[in-house]
């Protein structure tokens, strides 16, 4: 089953075009890393399937319907597309549990009660039962960011959306972000994931997106693109950083 | 030197009343400045491009030209205008407020603009509607950046409100003048409602200091 379509996205910002005609298919419970060099739209291509950036041409479907179809109510649809910030975003004034509770309860209108069991739930899978009282702001980098997950996950969405999650953190937390990571991917999570952890786009994606100068290069499995890219553009990136 | 406090002490109750009279237009005003600056901040941050410049028009006006102006045509001009003989605390509320609002307009947008647009995405990104999203993401945190210039905001209004003792509305600074001009001495009962105003002005800091540390929690 398709949970992504995206047909010929465009992507200005004024006269600069950032992304140029990518077209991409994104089955259930596929991983797919979107790498490649900074500025190259990455970024961008993923803010365009929650429609954080709205698409200057091209379609997008996700789970069957039209995003960017004018009479798509967007707020709605958003409820099924978890996202992940690199900033991690959480709000501040609002305590851990609070935070994974917040839209279930305003948004799905799900009981108080019953929003955080679930949430607590989260919490214990992420690592951080013991930190539900916290406030974000006395939180590490890595634990912020597996709130930031469980709070995503907390509206129970159809795919999640990671926008380069490690990047701000520690290099000694950055395991314990991507080890919940792999763990979502292994319950069969639609996960796209902009990233610069060639390892773990290597050990755990389905599919490997490489975009260059707001293009779609290349895509292929992760054994065969890592080993033997076929575009020159994608080799001399390799070459780079590994 | 011929300083004799004890001259003004008959005086005293009339002047300390003088609080009262100007406390009650001031908080009017706050209130009334309060409201419309609200409204017009969110003009200004909204996306109807009409409203938007309605309020920044009106933020230039009555921050380009001086206080005692714009009281002074309140009260003399309309009147003028329309034979409705206006009251000088109706004249002083309706120049207060309006002024004030012009300030506290920019205070709240500044504030709101201030808080990470990350948060915006955030909400964006959970499916939180826009009016929630303001209510209980944005606003509370744009109160902590709001708060402290608001509390500048009242202080300044409380000091200026002396102006209306120009238009003869018997506040606390033109019932030190008719003491003075009883008395033929001035600086007695000035120094008088000088240390009543201080103690106003003090008393508005030390509640804003208060309320900034309840707001503080999470930091």
């Amino acid at each position: 089953m398709l949970v992504i379509k995206v047909q010929k996205l465009s992507k200005m910002f004024g006269d600069n075009q950032v992304l140029k005609d990518i077209s991409v298919e994104i089955k259930a419970g596929e991983v797919v890393s979107i790498i490649g060099p900074s500025g190259s739209g990455k970024s961008t291509f993923l803010r365009c399937i929650n429609l954080l950036e709205k698409p200057t041409e091209g379609k997008i479907f996700v789970a069957g319907q039209d995003l960017t179809a004018p009479k798509t109510n967007v707020t709605k649809a958003r409820e099924k597309i978890g996202m992940v910030f690199q900033h991690f975003h959480l709000f501040p004034h609002l305590t851990v549990l609070d935070n994974l509770t917040y839209a279930p309860i305003k948004v799905k209108q799900l009981k108080k009660a019953d929003a955080e069991d679930k949430g607590r739930k989260l919490l214990e899978r992420v690592g951080l039962a013991d930190k539900e009282k916290a406030y974000p702001n006395s939180l590490s980098g890595g634990q912020k960011q597996r709130v930031a997950i469980a709070r995503a996950l907390a509206m129970e969405p159809d795919l999640m959306l990671f926008d380069e999650p490690t990047s701000a953190l520690d290099p000694e937390m950055v395991k314990e972000v991507l080890d919940v990571m792999k763990d979502l991917a292994h319950t069969g999570m639609t996960m796209l994931v902009v990233t610069h952890e060639m390892g773990f786009a290597r050990e755990v994606a389905d599919q490997v997106l490489f975009l260059d100068e707001g293009r779609l290069i290349e895509t292929g499995e992760p054994n065969a693109f890592f080993d033997k890219p076929t575009s020159e553009r994608a080799q001399d990136f390799l070459a780079k950083i590994l | 030197m011929n300083l004799d406090f004890t001259q003004i002490v008959p005086y005293i109750p009339f002047m300390i009343e003088g609080i009262w009279v100007t406390l009650q237009f001031v908080i009017v005003s706050i209130l009334v400045g309060f409201l419309i600056g609200t409204v017009l901040a969110l003009f200004k941050i909204g996306s109807i491009k009409p409203l938007k410049w309605f309020a920044d028009a009106y933020t230039s006006i009555f921050r380009g030209t001086p206080l005692i102006l714009q009281l002074m045509i309140i009260y003399f001009a309309i009147p003028q205008l329309t034979a409705y003989d206006i009251s000088p605390f109706l004249s002083a509320v309706m120049a207060f407020g309006l002024n004030s609002s012009a300030y506290v307009s920019e205070i709240i947008r500044a504030g709101i603009q201030a808080v990470d647009r990350g948060q915006t995405e955030a909400a964006h990104a959970l499916g939180i509607p826009y009016r929630q999203m303001m209510i209980d993401i944005i606003l509370p945190q744009a109160l902590k950046n709001i708060l402290p210039a608001l509390m500048n905001e009242f202080i300044t209004l409380t000091k200026e409100s002396a102006i209306v003792s120009t238009i003869g509305y018997l506040d606390l600074m033109r019932r030190s003048q008719v003491v003075g001009a009883e008395l033929f001495r001035n600086f007695e009962p000035l120094l008088f409602v000088g240390v009543l105003y201080w103690s106003m002005v003090m008393i508005l800091t030390l509640i804003g200091r208060w309320v900034e540390r309840r707001l503080n929690v999470g930091d």
